[in-house]
């Protein structure tokens, strides 16, 4: 089991590093597939079954399609090397440095209203409490907590997801009346 | 002025508009199809009939007695619009069969890569010696191998049964000219 | 004890390998013989190895079915002449038949073939290789990274129709995706309504129709799932990813020989576990005639029996498919993108509420 689990990390580790570095956008793309595929497994090792499947559908197989999709219709070979700017390199440093401390937080001490991660992962809870895995195994289990104890982050989730892509379609439809007839 | 009629175009009904019904008719037709025997040869082993006048190879062709018929004219030659048949002349030997025949062909060629099969020279030719025949599957690896020589075109020809003997007739009426002598 | 068990399931899976392979390239040879006795021909009819002619009888008439073609096609993949144009992008170029077929492949693992009835306890059990209670998702999931064979084989090959055919036939999988999942929505409804508990296992769908078959309750789910597969296996009226007339041929314009044979594989096992999927969801799986109980006796022969009747359906559908393809015309992209996005998708939602209320409605009485 550890020698299964330590494969699968580093193929999500070290893919999603590599997604970062790469110049060429396209193998960005597919090293973070690799990545995703990696996480999906890692999900099995835990016996998430739904959750590696659903991983696989929505991220690799739909999102990231999409996203294969324009790279390739823009066609970007190499990106330019650009010098970031001062303010992006210290606003980024901050927040990398923000988010190492706050995972340090959670993990170590009782972060998150006296429970530790670690605990909460464990004993997850959800409605039959002698089986606690069941929130990830049995899909009906998962779907019993969305529309009962998560009703709220649930709709709000969704309300977010609709909100941008309203804006997504806002912007697209300005530039074409701004551009005339060039796309018809 | 023809009267313009316009034909209104009914709506589709809502059957005709999910296709289903046009598909299972379809299908009806591509299952009918299914059972119904081919229609189709096996080529190598069958072979098409051949109708009467069909323009294949052009070929030569010998008489009843097996001799050739062509007298190497070149009629054929000179007729022919994509210049497909070279014929080199030459005398029959002395004491042959065809001794009373005037000339023959020495070596007849026909390039098959020129060809076109329009049939004029057998149009053409006084002795009814070449013929386009039913042979209408020709291949080969090489240009060479594609000009028809003299004895494939024989090959090809075969013989043709027809009784004129014109050259046998005229012999004997030479003979019986001589004979007769002076009359 | 454990390696055994370990051993088995390799031994299983490398038989499934095996008969999902010889059934993809029956279905080539399925494909050939139907459009040719459509079209009033023959078909492949002379393949005969070695002496199997002198056989009596059965020898001239398997090569008379053409039994052997599937064998002389794949030793001529093997055996043309491996060409890498010049222009194509080497990794990609190689990694995307292995990706198109790799998900054709994976996809079986969760799909049950028959049933195994115990002698003595009389319990039956599905035959499958993983029982996954949900199966179904698995099949979505696995089979929606089918397009990255597609995507990175046009893109990679460097060449304008590739990448047209490519992008094609990605929007089409993307979008007939949706109405896919959507419109067998509505069997797992009645699967998991109150007081069923069936999950979302493939063999829980063919053990609720033990008595009657989806198709004749759902029609409309059914309808729309096989307009669906179709569009997600590029087959014909939807085959805008290979439209020769337009588009050269595709995404594999620049793939030859071996490679070319692996799509052309891939393309045929999607055809399969469609067609399988297909049987599993709306004809029953296994069981023998709606109404009737199962004539299969119990142990073994039971097992392979039950299988064959399985497989018999499948085979069916393949012969349908082809059947398809030479009765409809192609679609135009744009109707082939209308179709799936403003009739099928809002079909299939419409078709899961309307379930789901009658559901409800049952459930409150
Ligand atoms: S058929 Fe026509 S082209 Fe051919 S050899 Fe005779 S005259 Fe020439
Ligand atoms: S084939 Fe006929 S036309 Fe041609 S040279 Fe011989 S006799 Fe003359």
């Amino acid at each position: 089991m550890d020698v299964l689990f330590i494969i699968f990390a580093v193929l999500t580790v070290v893919p999603a590093l590599l997604m970062v570095v790469s110049r060429n956008p396209v193998n960005g793309a597919m090293f973070m597939i690799i990545s995703f595929v990696g996480m999906a497994a890692l999900f099995v090792l835990l016996e998430a079954f739904l959750l590696a499947i659903l991983q696989v559908l929505v991220y690799a197989g739909a999102i990231m399609v999409l996203f294969l999709f324009i790279i390739m219709l823009l066609d970007m070979d190499e990106v330019e090397k650009i010098k970031p700017g001062t303010v992006t390199s210290i606003a980024s440093g901050i927040s990398l440095a923000l988010i190492i401390v706050g995972v340090a937080v959670l993990l170590g001490s009782d972060g998150l209203a006296g429970q530790s991660v670690a605990h909460l992962a464990a004993a997850p809870d959800f409605p039959s409490a002698d089986n606690p895995m069941g929130l990830a195994l049995s899909a009906k289990a998962y779907g019993f907590g969305l529309f009962t104890k998560y009703m709220l982050p649930f709709q709000l989730t969704g309300v977010l997801l609709l909100v941008s892509m309203i804006g997504v379609i806002i912007i697209s439809k300005k530039r074409e009346t701004s551009q005339g007839q060039e796309q018809s | 002025m023809a009267e313009t009629k316009v034909i209104e175009r009914k709506p589709l009904s809502l059957s005709e508009r999910t296709y289903l019904p046009q598909i299972v008719s379809g299908l009806k037709t591509t299952i009918s199809h299914m059972f119904k025997p081919s229609v189709t040869l096996q080529y190598p082993e069958e072979r098409p009939p051949i109708p009467k006048g069909y323009r294949g190879v052009p070929t030569l062709v010998k008489d009843p007695n097996g001799r050739e018929k062509c007298v190497s004219c070149q009629l054929c030659e000179f007729v022919c619009p994509p210049r497909a048949i070279r014929i080199t002349p030459g005398e029959i030997p002395e004491g042959s069969e065809s001794e009373h025949v005037e000339k023959g062909p020495e070596e007849f060629e026909i390039n098959m890569l020129r060809c076109i099969y329009c049939g004029l020279c057998q149009e053409v030719c006084p002795e009814e010696a070449i013929f386009l025949q039913d042979v209408f599957s020709l291949s080969g690896y090489s240009r060479e191998e594609l000009v028809n020589k003299k004895d494939k075109l024989y090959e090809l020809g075969g013989t043709l049964p027809d009784s004129h003997f014109k050259w046998d007739k005229k012999k004997a009426a030479e003979e019986a000219a001589l004979a007769g002598g002076h009359h | 004890m454990e390696l055994t068990s370990i051993l088995l399931k390799i031994v299983f899976a490398v038989l499934m390998i095996v008969v999902v392979m010889t059934m993809a390239g029956y279905s080539v040879l399925i494909e050939r013989k139907v459009s040719s006795w459509v079209q009033g021909r023959v078909g492949p009819n002379r393949t005969a190895p070695f002496l199997v002619n002198y056989i009596p009888f059965i020898g001239p008439l398997l090569v008379r079915m053409g039994i052997f073609q599937p064998m002389a096609d794949g030793l001529k993949f093997l055996f043309k002449e491996e060409i890498t144009p010049g222009h194509v992008n080497k990794t990609y170029y190689f990694l995307a038949p292995i990706l198109a077929l790799v998900p054709a492949l994976t996809t079986m693992v969760v799909i049950p073939f028959g049933q195994y009835t115990d002698p003595s306890t009389g319990a039956s059990n599905p035959l499958m290789l993983a029982p996954l209670d949900i199966g179904i998702l698995f099949i979505f999931a696995v089979s929606s990274l089918g397009v990255y064979g597609i995507v990175l084989a046009g893109w990679s090959s460097n060449n304008k129709y590739s990448f047209l055919g490519a992008i094609r036939s990605s929007a089409q999988m993307i979008s007939y995706e949706l109405s896919l999942g959507l419109s067998v929505f509505p069997l797992f409804l009645w699967l998991n309504a109150p007081g069923v508990e069936g999950g979302l296992g493939l063999n829980a769908v063919v053990d609720y129709q033990q008595n009657f078959w989806f198709i004749f309750v759902q029609p409309l789910s059914a309808l729309l799932f096989l307009v669906a597969i179709f569009a997600e296996t590029n087959r014909l009226p939807f085959d805008m990813a290979e439209s020769e007339t337009d588009l050269v041929g595709g995404f594999h314009t620049e793939y030859g020989c071996f490679k070319f044979g692996i799509f052309f594989v891939a393309e045929y096992a999607h055809i399969v576990i469609g067609s399988a999927l297909f049987t599993l969801l709306f004809l029953g799986g296994w069981h023998f005639l709606p109404g009737l109980s199962d004539p299969w006796p119990a142990g073994w022969i039971g097992a392979v029996l039950s299988t064959i009747w399985f497989l018999v359906k499948t085979v069916i559908l393949i012969v349908f498919f082809v059947l398809i393809r030479w009765t409809l015309p192609r679609f135009r992209y744009d109707q082939v993108m209308k179709l799936g996005w403003t009739i099928l998708l809002p079909l299939a939602i419409g078709n899961l509420i309307l379930n789901a209320i009658i559901i409800a409605l049952i459930d409150s009485q």
